[in-house]
């Protein structure tokens, strides 16, 4: 029983925790770009990536200012969108799917390459660039705190915190913005992109647009999980991340303001709670070695991430949050 | 003057140096010298200094070629041979010194380039020549992966992306066959394909056609085949584990000299098996009754129904050849690059690539487009470095979207 409540701690605070804040954000910009406008950008993590990096060599490469590191980060997300976008925005959905996994995985190889080591500093990364964000925590950063039942130190509280504060402000511009004009205009993208065009809009502006919006939102929370861990890593940025953000967000609901936020809560939980749950199981020997090792655990995350994806695409398309009317999605 | 740059080199396989190499642990440079016409050179003076100047040691090579010489530690040192030493016939074919960085507690390989003026024409032309038949066994190999992801995304819609997991399958099957059963490689070849073909069957059967029954829309079903694939690479992977295991045979050949490339005895097989097989399907496709009425699903799938084809006998037949075929590509990847969880993942963007240059949909498309493919990355090792030749793929493929995005061979109604 002390066990379960353990685990339940864990994931209760995984919950919260600067991972949740990280697939919160991509999946807020996810929502802007799939749940919205109907484009499937399966290269979310490339702009978490370039976030990411963005500080992580502006301070430590260039010896920038950390606040001109995050300017260079959205700038390097602005950017990718853009060259993302002008080949494919104007052909069918799938193109734009390809091409941005492509692009993810291959930037990812591009970073942790030898030529690139110099600069990214390879397959080890970068580290130590986040001094300037701490020194600014009203707190002291190397002391602990206890919230609701959980251990945190005074770094995480604050990552944390600002964290929170940036979905938050992400969700608000994402709910002002759909009950605008240019909300209306790109959910009718998404449901008949050829009536849109007809009243003389200019279809691919406004998919460009949502593609730059949902990228800068998945670089900040990029930002978010460099500071977080204290590093920039390339094979952080594995692409079934991506997929991971996208569970989250069709489990909370697409096209629902709070529907990553909730989803991306619900799904580190769950799965925080089955890794310490299955380690627990393992070590008690309630799971045989045979079967189970600690060390798989670890793949049981995406195992479960790529089955609950398929259910939830199969049975329940809304989500927790969602309305099924706007989420019958088809190809375009 | 037809000449050819022969590398001189690399301290292999370490372990098995020759008498009088210290073995302590610690840092060394290590090295061989050797071209193909002349065999190894014995007496060259090799010297090693710091980068500023300093003698760390010399050595001359045995009569293996091989010289070694122990340094103090990790850093950058300067290797120099002295070309006075080497014999007739024989020069550098650049600079006679070259500089390297020691890892802490690694034996660091240096290779300087020779030249024997035998043959071939140039050094880069011979390299441009053995980089385009790697590419062509590579593309070969995509090819035949590809195959079965053009033909299922034309008669159904689906962009696959479990796909490469089908590779995975395959390879890990025969791996799983040779290695633990103990069964040959061809004859575990041949049942990875029947497991292949199944796992396409079971694909078929258990999954879509109940998703094309609820009418699942096409965006949808390219989520649940994310899904689907994040499933099986990461089981893939609890199962087999995360290393890259060889096959138990065929894995030490010495490549055979062809003039102007050289090739493994496997690789030449793989090149042979891939195109037969590849000829096989094109006069499948062209010749046979089930050929013809996968053409036609593609194309026009109403009208095919219509005129008496049973579409989904159709598409649950290519799903088993594309299942099979992926498998075989599997092996044949597996054997050349070993075995791996991933593999197939990391081959699906490549035959996204392929598939996509040749034009979504087409079989033919998708084996000339995988061709291209194949053989603009290795071949781009030529200017890139080796480990970023993936992301030129990519970048191709981006190229492609935006000069011609229905592909070589694709219509221009395809692309919405």
């Amino acid at each position: 029983m002390a066990d379960l409540i353990d685990a339940f701690a864990v994931a209760l605070k995984a919950a919260l925790g600067f991972q949740a804040i990280f697939f919160a954000l991509l999946a807020i910009g996810i929502n802007v770009q799939f749940g919205y406008t109907g484009l499937l950008n399966f290269g979310q993590i490339a702009f978490a990536m370039v976030g990411g990096f963005g500080i992580a060599i502006s301070v430590t490469q260039w010896g920038l200012n950390f606040w001109v590191g995050v300017l260079i980060g959205l700038l390097a997300a602005v950017v990718l969108a853009l060259l993302l976008g002008l080949p494919t925005l104007r052909l069918r959905a799938d193109y734009l799917a390809i091409v941005t996994i492509a692009t993810a995985e291959g930037l990812r190889l591009l970073f942790r390459s030898v030529s690139a080591t110099p600069v990214t500093g390879g397959t080890r990364g970068l580290a130590s660039f986040n001094s300037q964000f701490f020194a600014l925590a009203p707190w002291a950063t190397s002391g602990r705190y206890s919230v609701l039942g959980t251990t945190w130190s005074g770094a995480q509280l604050w990552v944390a915190t600002v964290g929170w504060v940036l979905v938050a402000l992400a969700s608000l511009l994402v709910w002002a913005l759909v009950r605008s004009p240019w909300g209306r205009v790109v959910k009718s993208i998404r449901e008949d992109e050829d009536a849109v065009r007809a009243l003389g809009k200019n279809v691919y502006l406004y998919k460009m647009q949502a593609l730059v919006l949902g990228g800068v939102i998945g670089a900040i929370g990029g930002m978010v999980y460099a500071v977080g861990t204290g590093s920039a890593i390339p094979d952080q940025y594995q692409n079934a991340n991506t997929f991971l953000a996208y569970a989250a967000l069709i489990l909370g609901g697409a096209a629902r303001v709070l529907g990553p936020v909730v989803g991306a809560m619900v799904v580190l939980f769950i799965l925080q709670f089955a890794d310490t749950a299955l380690r627990t199981l393992i070590s008690n020997g309630v799971i045989p070695e045979g079967l189970l090792t600690a060390t798989d655990v670890a793949q049981i995350r995406f195992v479960l991430v790529g089955l609950g994806l398929m259910l939830l695409l199969v049975f329940r398309p809304q989500g927790i949050l969602g309305d099924r009317r706007e989420v019958m999605l088809d190809a375009r | 003057m037809i000449r050819l740059l022969l590398v001189a080199c690399f301290g292999l396989g370490l372990a098995t140096l020759g008498p009088g190499v210290a073995h302590a642990e610690g840092e060394a440079v290590v090295g061989t010298l050797k071209t193909s016409k002349s065999g190894p050179i014995d007496g060259v003076k090799v010297t090693v200094e710091t980068p500023d100047g300093k003698e760390i040691g010399t050595a001359e090579t045995d009569a293996d070629g091989k010289w070694s010489v122990d340094v103090p530690g990790p850093g950058q040192y300067v290797v120099t041979i002295n070309s006075d030493d080497l014999p007739d016939g024989i020069s550098l074919s650049g600079s006679d010194s070259r500089t390297v960085t020691v890892e802490p507690g690694r034996r660091q390989p240096v290779s300087i380039g020779l030249e024997d003026g035998s043959r071939g024409s140039g050094g880069g032309n011979v390299r441009a020549v053995q980089l385009l038949v790697d590419g062509l066994r590579f593309g070969l190999l995509i090819a035949m992966c590809a195959v079965g992801l053009s033909l299922i995304f034309g008669t159904t819609g689906l962009t696959n992306f479990a796909h490469g997991e089908l590779v995975t399958i395959g390879a890990v099957a025969a791996w799983y066959i040779n290695v633990q059963g103990g069964v040959p490689l061809i004859p575990a070849a041949l049942l990875a394909m029947v497991v292949g073909a199944a796992a396409g069957a079971l694909n078929e059967l258990g999954l879509w056609r109940p998703l094309r029954r609820r009418g699942t829309g096409l965006i949808a079903a390219l989520v649940v085949s994310i899904g689907l694939s994040l499933l099986l690479r990461y089981l893939i992977q609890i199962v087999y584990g995360g290393f890259s295991n060889p096959y138990a045979q065929y894995q030490s050949q010495r490549a055979v000299d062809y003039g102007l490339f050289t090739l493994t005895n496997r690789a030449l097989v793989s090149i042979i098996i891939s195109v037969v097989v590849l000829v096989l399907v094109a006069l499948m496709l062209q010749r046979t009754k089930m050929g013809k009425a996968m053409r036609a699903v593609a194309d026009n799938r109403d009208l095919a129904a219509s005129s008496g084809i049973d579409v989904n006998r159709v598409i649950l037949v290519v799903w088993m050849m594309g299942g099979a075929l992926a498998a075989l590509g599997g092996v044949l990847l597996g054997l050349s690059d070993q075995v791996q969880w991933d593999m197939g993942f990391r081959l699906l963007l490549l035959m996204f690539a392929g598939v996509t240059l040749g034009g979504l949909g087409t079989a033919y498309g998708a084996l000339v487009g995988s061709l291209v493919v194949g053989v603009f990355v290795q071949t781009s090792t030529l200017v890139i470095p080796d480990d970023v030749k993936y992301v030129g793929g990519l970048l191709l493929l981006i190229v492609i979207l935006v000069i011609r995005p229905q592909g070589i061979l694709g219509s221009r109604a395809r692309i919405g």
